[in-house]
Parts: C-alpha cells; sequence; structure tokens
C-alpha cells in the first residue's frame, strides 16, 4: 500500500516538473486574480485589510478548481489511469497519492506566497501567520474534494465549468472558517477553535473523499 | 415470501408507468383542490399578523416550499443510492424525475422569501444562516442536474449523480452549522424569524393544507416524469412498442 502511493506520488511529482510552466499556471491565475481586487475595489488600506484573507481565500479556491480539472485528464487519455486501477494496488491509495501529489504541486506553492500577498494588503504579522496556517490546513481539502470533483467528470466536454459548480458547495466549510480564524485574531480572540474545526474538516475529508473519489472513478471508466 | 415479491412488483418500470398513470390524475386534482382551498383559508380567512400586516401571508407558499426543498433532496439521493447500490433502474430514473421539481421548490423558497424580506426586514436579500444554506442547496441540485445532463451514458450518469448526491447529502449538515456560525461570527439580521409569535389554528391549518398540496403536486409532477424517463429510455422494449402502437390505432 504504502509503495504504490509512493510511486505515484513520485510520478506525479516527476511529471509536474517536466512542465513547470504549466504547473505554475494555478499560482499565475492566483497571482494575478487577488492583484485584480484593489484596482476592482479601490485601494484604501482600510478596507483592503479587511477583506485580504477572504479575496486570498477565494483565489486560492478558484486557483485550486482551475488546476484539478487536469488532475487524471492527460492518465485517462493516455489509458494509464485504467492500468493504474487494474495493477491490484487499492483505488483509494492511487486516488489519495494524486490528491497528495496536487498539493504538493498547486497548494503548498500557495500556502508560502501568501504572507506575501497579505503584506500587498496590509495585514499585520500575527493575522498573516494566522491566515498561513489557516490555508495549510485548507488548501489540501480542496484538493481531496476536487479529486472526487475531477473523477466524477472525467472526460467530459464541460468538466472545468462542472468541477467548479459542484465542488465549491461542498468547499464552503472550509472557506468559512478559514478566514473566520483571521477574523478571530484581528478581532482580539483566539484562532485555535477555527484551526480545530478546519482540522476536524480535514480529517474528516482524508478519510472519505478518496473512497468517494475512487467510487467515482470507477463509475466513469466502467 | 409472497409479501415479499408484492413489495418489489412496481419496481418493474412497465408496471410503475402503469400505476404511476393511474394515479397522476387524481394527485393533480389533489393538488389543485388543497391548494385552493389552503390559500383560500391563508389569504382571507387566516387573520392579520399584528406586527407584519398581511406581507407575512406568503408564509403559505414559503415555508411549505422550504420543507419540500429539503426533503426532495434527501428523497432524491436516497432513491440515486438505493438505484446505485442495488442497480434498481427505475430508482435512479425516480431521481433524475425528482431533481428539476426540488430545484424549483428551492428557487421558490428563495423568491417568496425575498418578496417576504422586503417588507418587514427591509431587504430583499440578508446573509441570514437559513438563507444562504437554502441557496447553496439551490446550487447542490443545479450541480447534481448539470452532472447527470452532461454524461451521455446513461448508467454512468445515474451513478454519477448519485455519488454526488450523497456526498451532497452527507455534507448539507456540515454547510448548514457552518453557516449558522459564520453568520453569528458576522452579525448578521437582528430580526429572527424564529421569534415570531405563536401561529394562530387556522394559519397552521392553511400552512398544513398547503403542505400537503405541495406533496401532492411533487408527486404527480414526478411521476409524470418518470414516465417520461422510462418511454425514452425503455423505448426498445416490447411493451413500449405494443404501448405506442395502440396509441397511433386508436
Amino acid at each position: 500500500m504504502g509503495a504504490g502511493f509512493v510511486a505515484v506520488y513520485a510520478r506525479d511529482l516527476r511529471l509536474a516538473m517536466r512542465q513547470r510552466i504549466e504547473a505554475l499556471l494555478p499560482i499565475v491565475f492566483f497571482v494575478v486574480a487577488v492583484s485584480l481586487f484593489p484596482l476592482g475595489v479601490g485601494p484604501e488600506p482600510a478596507m483592503l485589510r479587511q477583506i485580504a484573507p477572504g479575496i486570498v481565500w477565494v483565489c486560492a479556491l478558484l486557483a485550486a478548481m482551475m488546476s484539478v480539472t487536469n488532475l487524471y485528464a492527460a492518465d485517462y487519455a493516455d489509458g494509464s489511469l485504467e492500468q493504474m486501477l487494474l495493477s491490484g494496488h487499492s483505488g483509494v491509495v492511487i486516488v489519495a497519492a494524486k490528491a497528495c501529489a496536487h498539493w504538493t504541486v498547486t497548494g503548498l506553492p500557495l500556502v508560502l506566497s501568501a504572507p506575501l500577498f497579505g503584506l500587498l494588503f496590509d495585514m499585520n504579522v500575527t493575522a498573516l501567520g494566522v491566515l498561513t496556517i489557516s490555508l495549510l490546513l485548507g488548501t489540501p481539502m480542496l484538493s481531496l474534494l476536487g479529486s472526487v470533483g475531477a473523477a466524477l467528470t472525467l472526460g467530459l466536454r464541460s468538466a472545468g465549468v462542472l468541477i467548479v459548480l459542484l465542488v465549491l458547495p461542498l468547499s464552503i466549510p472550509a472557506l468559512i472558517f478559514g478566514t473566520g480564524a483571521v477574523a478571530a485574531v484581528e478581532s482580539g480572540l483566539s484562532p485555535t477553535g477555527h484551526y480545530s474545526i478546519l482540522g476536524a474538516l480535514l480529517i474528516f475529508t482524508i478519510l472519505t473523499a478518496p473512497a468517494a473519489a475512487a467510487a467515482a472513478l470507477r463509475i466513469s471508466l466502467e | 415470501m409472497a409479501l415479499s415479491i408484492r413489495l418489489f412488483t412496481f419496481a418493474a418500470p412497465s408496471r410503475f408507468y402503469w400505476l404511476s398513470g393511474l394515479l397522476a390524475p387524481w394527485l393533480w386534482a389533489a393538488a389543485v383542490v388543497l391548494s385552493v382551498i389552503g390559500l383560500y383559508i391563508g389569504f382571507f380567512v387566516a387573520p392579520t399578523d399584528a406586527t407584519q400586516g398581511d406581507a407575512y401571508r406568503i408564509i403559505f407558499i414559503h415555508v411549505p416550499a422550504a420543507w419540500m426543498s429539503m426533503v426532495l433532496y434527501l428523497v432524491m439521493a436516497g432513491w440515486a443510492g438505493v438505484g446505485w447500490a442495488f442497480k434498481a433502474r427505475l430508482a435512479s430514473m425516480v431521481a433524475r424525475a425528482i431533481a428539476p421539481t426540488g430545484a424549483m421548490f428551492t428557487f421558490i423558497a428563495l423568491w417568496t422569501g425575498a418578496f417576504w424580506g422586503k417588507p418587514t426586514w427591509g431587504a430583499w436579500w440578508v446573509w441570514d444562516a437559513r438563507l444562504t444554506s437554502e441557496l447553496i442547496l439551490l446550487f447542490l441540485y443545479l450541480g447534481y442536474i448539470a452532472l447527470v445532463e452532461a454524461i451521455d451514458d446513461v448508467r454512468r450518469a445515474d451513478n454519477a449523480g448519485a455519488l454526488l448526491a450523497l456526498v451532497g447529502a452527507v455534507n448539507v449538515p456540515i454547510i448548514y452549522f457552518s453557516v449558522k456560525w459564520w453568520n453569528t461570527l458576522h452579525q448578521g439580521a437582528s430580526i429572527s424569524m424564529t421569534s415570531a409569535p405563536t401561529m394562530a389554528k387556522t394559519m397552521l391549518l392553511a400552512m398544513l393544507l398547503m403542505t400537503f398540496a405541495f406533496w401532492a403536486y411533487a408527486f404527480a409532477v414526478v411521476f409524470v416524469r418518470t414516465r417520461a424517463i422510462i418511454l425514452e429510455r425503455e423505448q426498445h422494449a416490447e411493451w413500449v412498442a405494443k404501448l405506442l402502437n395502440r396509441g397511433a390505432h386508436a
């Protein structure tokens, strides 16, 4: 089980490294989308500081949805996905490894670059730290939920937009508690409650989403 | 044994087609009669509310529609799950027939809520926990409908829809409580619907009648839609050919 996980994970990372620009596109999308907001709502620092966590979180959500469309697409097109599922390794493990690789390639850079964007929005250091931790707990959930959506819409013409419609409603709790942690710390409260709930949601998602995505893959490949 | 055979008799699309055709006119009639009586009591007999005036009367459509929107999602997810787990074709067809009706009731609940909110709260929309989760429920319905319509293969569409509906059903309570907590954090609407005074008996009667009317309507329209889906999917079956030939000769 462990060997299968590591093999798929390493393979996906290697594939991503061979197409570096493509792997960076979600981050570029994130950067451009975040930068549009001050231009749209105006440059007042007080307002920007207030809406910054929400903007960073929503853009991270959208960036994850954009990139997750391609999670299985290439492997499905050349038949390697079917071979993986026939290999005798559990579908759950393969799905988990692919979601994990997706997070390493797109989620982790988002988490690491989030403080930079917080600075653009004039957030203070404490709030920046909380925002980063909330993203660290929340973005794996986006990759996992996204993998369910990607498995359901495998090979469909309008997969990209469909994933957004299917997955965004499910990721609302992550968004609420992720931005809530920053709001709590800014109004002088402790963010630990929000961390706990985000952590609980993450554990629940880790336990259920790979199984759901594996079942969805089986339905799509039937 | 005899009982267990009878229980699943109407799981055969041909027999269900016959039974639903028999029941549908009665259900339509019940829906019309009950809503006429319910609306008459609601709009003319029930007393005017002391604080909200006559604006509250939309409650007789709003609340039953909201109830139906939530129940129908669970019923849809249940039938879709049965269809997926036991490969029961009819259950999957019923699930797909329920989705548009559920989405419509969700939309009606939101729309009448806006009409009710304007005179009482002074705003068409507030980001109240209930309104927000009802909106998210509409998104879940739309996601289900969009997914099953996007997949051309019938079996894959049914099963993928079932998985999505079940994932949605598991997430509905999580989403509801998240939104509720988010709302208290952000200090939403100061007027809450739960603080309304206890209801007069006539109001309750009108609301119950409207609820039954909506149930009858939901059954009728789901039956009719399921019949259409059956004809479409079983068009190569012998009994459908016979049925259509008889229609052509008559």
